[in-house]
């Protein structure tokens, strides 16, 4: 089974290249993969009759127990051959009923063929799991179908309703199916059964089940969404909403009811449903002059009347019901097809403009016929076959049963009826009305319908075979002590004269639809399909309040709302909770507290200042006053970066800042802004507060304590924080650098903005001195005018090659003294802005001549680079290896690999610093130069929204 | 281990300076904010680990050196705040760019939304609409009085 499964998987994927290939013919090579399904349910016949089942178990998450388990047995069969067979012939016709050149035929073929394998998937899955994912891909892919052509705001909007629906009525199953599987302790659908809970649990999980089995297959009170779902072409009609996925509730049903049909509610519930949807259906059927949709509403009340006898738990019924099961298929597939081809040739459905079809077409009437006649149950079809089994298994109940009888007689009567009418509406010569033109079917077209219809009056007249293969599923309810069989011929039954009530009732009540007008005034509405608005709209009314209220687009809002929570949760457990710590020390070095005031103060003012430049200005005296914190604290790496990043961090402000207005915009009102302030230093103490406790509370050793051996052992170095960064705790050093190329794309991206700027980012080289000519050293290149400092020009100049030596310096000895990658790069790139500080974008350019995304995307080669060889080399991924070499005239080399990755640190933070430098500097001189202002300039409000 | 004081003060001061800047509304305080808050976990993270010399062997004893473990993380957090700062500059630069200013407005999307809900509507009143549906469903088609 699961190498069908793969089949129509793989079907599904070449699909639209055989569609592009071959047009619509190519329809007829898709269905070779459910032609092939049904030949292979066929070669099973044999082990089906003796009561046999076709298994399969795969794993699937084996930690979750979860398998991949089919069963088929008996009646899955029955449902496997109904989705397989009317699924191929479908296919067949598809290639007559759409034009070459119909936009969306591959896509079409692709999610018919998927739609079919989880169909498939679906009857024969074992596991309520696995057929809870073969459901919901069913309601997935008829949304696909429904909504064929997405230009139609009818067909959008009905493929978007059963797919709510239906998805809906899923989920509530999926509750029922766990609630069952969690009790059993196993999903697999032959179990479950075997171990029911009770009393009110067994209720609730019964009515979730109920309302997916009921909602699928348009059963009271989910039934408004079938008939809409008929704005999806004809053959999707044909095969999803008759034969093969609203058969999917009542084969769930028909699944269940041998286990749970004496347990309430479930027979009472799909009584009650099915006899309103079978007789509210059957009305309603005979009130549209729409032939599709009659055939809808047609479907929609044999559903509830297959849903009513595979729900009543007794064999007589069980045999009834499958065979109505199949009956239905065929007949409504055939139906549907004919219709299709009605509309196809003549361009309409409506029964007020078609006339004189029937003598034009014979061939498609009696196609027709034949179809109607199994439909409203005339000997010899299988229709008839059934509705006798039906009727007689319900003769020979109870009370309860014969009350059901009574409805069931009513609904057929009903189905005569508007069987009848369909007949007339769509091939009867009515007056006043011209002889329909229609175009001609070709044989091919008409086969499809023609293969259903005689495949129902074949069944008819092998009736007693069919018994045979319908029988084991049967047997596996209580048998009454009837034991029926199916037969073209009782004799002389109560069941013959019911059905032949049925009949006459039927006739009459067609004649009266043709005769009388009085019958149109009896009005019947139910108004599930309203329901179904009026929720629609309050769900989206409620999600507008909702949203309007929680969402209210100011972000300094939703930082207060987070930040506030984080102040009474975080706080509140510190007040009532925290393990105050009863011994501190003021500080380890009295150089701490000076450092610390210094912090303090900046970081105040900064918090108070007005104008950006002094804001500016005080974070970076914070900033240096954090780096005094780290010597002090005895951390010589940390310092060392973070005066560098502090140097750089003030040198891009002032890049951006010179553009920005001095000062800053309008102060808030006063109370937002006292607002503010006030969660600010709450926060504050709050994290002062959590600080104390958390440092307070620490008593584990720090596992750092095996880092001194192991950086030597393994790492190779002495300066331990590098080791870390570079082996110990490589791959955080490996994301953050990723991070670090990814900030500045989105830097560059940001400031060329548009594409034919981006290739400035470059940088461009200096022109190559012509031939002959010297390049002088400390040449001053071409300047804009505006960079006159000639003397600074000339000592960066002098200066440049030495910062970058030293850069390199410390990128080679941060292994085993304070250096390292980062801090080498952060010198780099500081040499790099020295020099465009003091003589702009052509200077920068003559410094590094290079691609700054080049650099980054090297830097991060490099590094990834060395990751991936360590593993080549049969370690682990960024592992070290520790090489000494003597090499002749150098002496003793001590070499570990791990400074490869270090390299890349160092192109990535150059990269970085001179991507910076080109965006915010060389860019935004660009475009100052240009005059580019404000682009748009919007005045800012007055008072901004409190 | 018993908590540093002046650790402590400065960390509630810069988040507290910190955040009272983040809920403002110029992108460029935003970033202040952003930048004090990062010092401030920088030096909530370095109080985890112990005081001492440089953690650099063969220079001092084992024993007496500064916990390594927590400046590592700090070294990757204060390259990562310069990136961060980068970008949200640009971002500033951007905004001013484009609309002559850096506040942050409220989102106009959800200003929409939020108008929706004082006149108590719904989303595209009209796609909800049935007019081109097929006919009504549960009673004939249009017009079926008249034949």
């Amino acid at each position: 089974m699961t190498v069908l499964l793969a089949c129509y998987a793989s079907m599904a994927v070449l699909a639209p290249a055989l569609v592009r290939w071959l047009g619509p013919k190519a329809l007829y090579a898709v269905a070779a993969v459910p032609a092939a399904t049904f030949a292979w349910a066929l070669a099973h016949t044999g082990a089906m009759r003796s009561g046999g089942a076709v298994t399969e178990v795969h794993p699937w998450v084996p930690q979750l127990g979860q398998e991949l388990a089919f069963r088929m047995t008996a009646f899955p069969w029955l449902m496997v051959l109904l989705v397989s067979g009317v699924g191929a012939l479908v296919l067949a016709y598809s290639a007559h009923y759409f034009p070459a050149g119909e936009a969306g035929l591959g896509r079409f073929a692709a999610v018919f063929v998927g739609f079919a394998g989880a169909m498939l998937g679906l009857v024969v899955a074992d596991d309520l799991l696995l057929l809870y994912v073969f459901w919901e891909l069913t309601s997935v892919f008829s949304y696909l179908l429904i909504g064929h052509d997405p230009t139609r705001r009818a067909s959008r909007w009905a493929a978007m309703q059963a797919l709510l629906v239906t998805t809906l009525g899923g989920l509530a199953m999926l509750v029922g199916f766990i609630m069952l599987g969690q009790h059993a302790g196993t999903y697999r659908l032959s179990a479950v059964v075997e171990d029911l809970p009770g009393g009110a649990y067994l209720v609730v999980a019964l009515v979730m089940v109920l309302l997916g089995a009921l909602s699928k297959s348009a059963l009271f009170p989910f039934s408004f969404w079938l008939p809409n779902a008929m704005a999806a072409p004809t053959p999707v009609s044909a095969y999803l909403h008759a034969a093969a996925m609203v058969k999917a509730g009542v084969f769930l049903i028909g699944m269940l009811t041998p286990v749970f049909a004496a347990d309430p509610p479930w027979r009472e519930a799909v009584w009650a449903c099915g006899a309103l949807t079978f007789l509210f259906g059957g009305w309603t059927a005979l009130r549209q002059t729409d032939l599709k949709l009659m055939l809808a509403y047609g479907t929609v009340s044999q559903l509830g009347m297959i849903g009513i006898v595979l729900g009543s738990g007794f064999r007589d019924a069980a045999l009834a019901g499958a065979a109505l099961l199949a009956g239905h298929a065929m007949f409504k597939a055939a139906l549907f097809l004919v219709v299709g081809i009605v509309d196809k040739t003549t361009g309409t459905r409506e029964i007020y403009s078609l006339s004189g079809l029937g003598a034009r077409r014979p061939a498609l009437a009696a196609v027709a016929v034949l179809a109607v006649a199994s439909m409203i149950g005339l000997p010899p079809t299988f229709g008839f076959v059934a509705k006798e089994a039906m009727l007689a298994a319900f003769w020979d109940g109870g009370p309860w049963e014969r009350a059901m009888l009574a409805c069931l007689v009513a609904g057929a009567a009903l189905t005569v009826a508007y069987g009848l009418r369909f007949l007339w509406g769509a091939f009867a010569r009515k007056p006043g009305l011209d002889d329909t033109d229609a175009a001609p079917a070709g044989p091919g077209f008409l086969a499809a319908p023609a293969l259903l219809a005689l495949a129902g009056l074949a069944a008819g007249l092998l009736a007693p075979g069919a018994d045979g293969l319908l029988a084991p599923y049967a047997d596996r309810y209580p048998d009454t002590g009837h034991a029926y069989h199916l037969a073209l011929w009782h004799g002389l039954t109560p069941a013959l004269g019911l059905s032949l009530a049925a009949l006459a009732a039927g006739f009459g009540l067609y004649l009266a639809t043709r005769r009388t007008s009085a019958w149109r005034a009896v009005k019947l509405r139910l108004t599930s399909g309203a329901v179904y608005r009026q929720a629609q709209n309050g769900i989206d009314r409620l999600a507008v309040e909702l949203t309007g209220r929680t969402q209210r687009g100011s972000l300094p809002f939703y930082l207060g709302v987070i930040l506030v929570s984080l102040v009474v949760l975080a706080g509140g457990l510190l007040l009532f909770d925290g393990p105050w710590p009863h011994r501190f020390r003021l500080f380890d070095t009295p150089l701490q507290l000076a450092a610390g005031g210094i912090i303090v103060a900046a970081a105040i003012a900064a918090a108070l200042a007005r104008r950006r430049l002094t804001a500016m200005v005080l974070t970076g005296v914070s900033g240096y006053g954090v780096a005094a914190l780290f010597i002090f604290h005895g951390a010589p790496d940390l310092a060392l970066t973070q005066f560098l990043v502090e140097t750089v961090t003030i040198v891009m402000f002032v890049l951006v800042l010179r553009r920005l207005p001095p000062r800053f915009s309008e102060r808030p009102l006063k109370k937002v802004r006292r607002f503010r302030v006030a969660i600010g230093v709450a926060v504050g103490v709050v994290a002062a507060g959590m600080a104390y406790v958390a440092v307070g509370s620490r008593e584990a050793e720090p596992i750092s304590e095996l880092f001194p051996d192991l950086a030597v052992s393994y790492g190779g170095g002495h300066n331990i924080v590098n080791v870390i960064l570079v082996d110990i705790r490589a791959w955080d050093t490996m994301g953050e650098i990723a991070v670090l190329l990814v900030a500045a794309t989105g830097v560059a991206s940001l400031i060329f903005g548009r594409d034919k700027a981006m290739h400035r980012r470059g940088g461009s080289r200096p022109a190559p001195p012509k031939t002959g000519e010297h390049v002088k050293w400390l040449s001053r290149p071409e300047t804009d005018g505006s960079h006159q400092a000639i003397i600074l020009q000339v000592v960066t100049r002098l200066l440049f090659h030495t910062i970058v030596l030293f850069s390199i310096y410390l990128l080679f000895t941060g292994h085993n003294h304070p250096g390292g990658g980062f801090a080498g790069g952060l010198v780099a790139g500081l040499a790099l802005a020295v020099r465009y500080l003091a003589g702009g974008r052509a200077e920068l350019n003559a410094a590094a001549p290079v691609d700054a995304g080049r650099l980054l995307g090297t830097g991060l080669l490099v590094s990834v680079g060395t990751g991936a060889a360590s593993m080549l080399l049969g370690g682990q991924v960024l592992q070290s290896a520790i090489l000494d070499v003597e090499v002749p005239l150098l002496g003793h080399l001590h070499f570990v690999t791990s400074t490869f990755f270090d390299i890349g640190v160092y192109l990535i933070v150059v990269g970085l610093v001179l991507d910076i430098l080109r965006s915010l500097g060389a860019e935004i001189d660009r475009h100052r130069e240009s005059g580019d202002g404000p682009e748009n300039a919007a005045p800012l409000p007055e008072k901004e929204a409190a | 281990m018993s908590p540093n004081l002046v650790y402590v003060v400065v960390i509630g001061v810069l988040f507290g300076a910190g955040v009272s800047l983040l809920l403002e509304r110029t992108l460029t305080r935003v970033l202040i904010g952003v930048v004090l808050i990062g010092n401030g976990v920088n030096v909530l993270i370095l109080m985890g680990g112990a005081y001492g010399t440089p953690p650099i062997i063969g220079e001092a004893p084992v024993e007496g050196m500064s916990d390594p473990l927590p400046q590592a993380m700090i070294l990757t957090a204060i390259v990562i705040t310069l990136g961060i700062t980068a970008f949200l500059l640009a971002l500033a630069y951007r905004s001013w760019q484009l609309l002559g200013h850096d506040e942050v407005q409220d989102d106009a999307e959800d200003t929409r939304i939020i108008e929706l809900a004082e006149r108590d509507e719904i989303p595209h009143a009209k796609e909800s609409e049935t007019e081109d549906l097929p006919s009504p469903v549960y009673d004939a088609g249009p017009g079926w009085a008249e034949r």
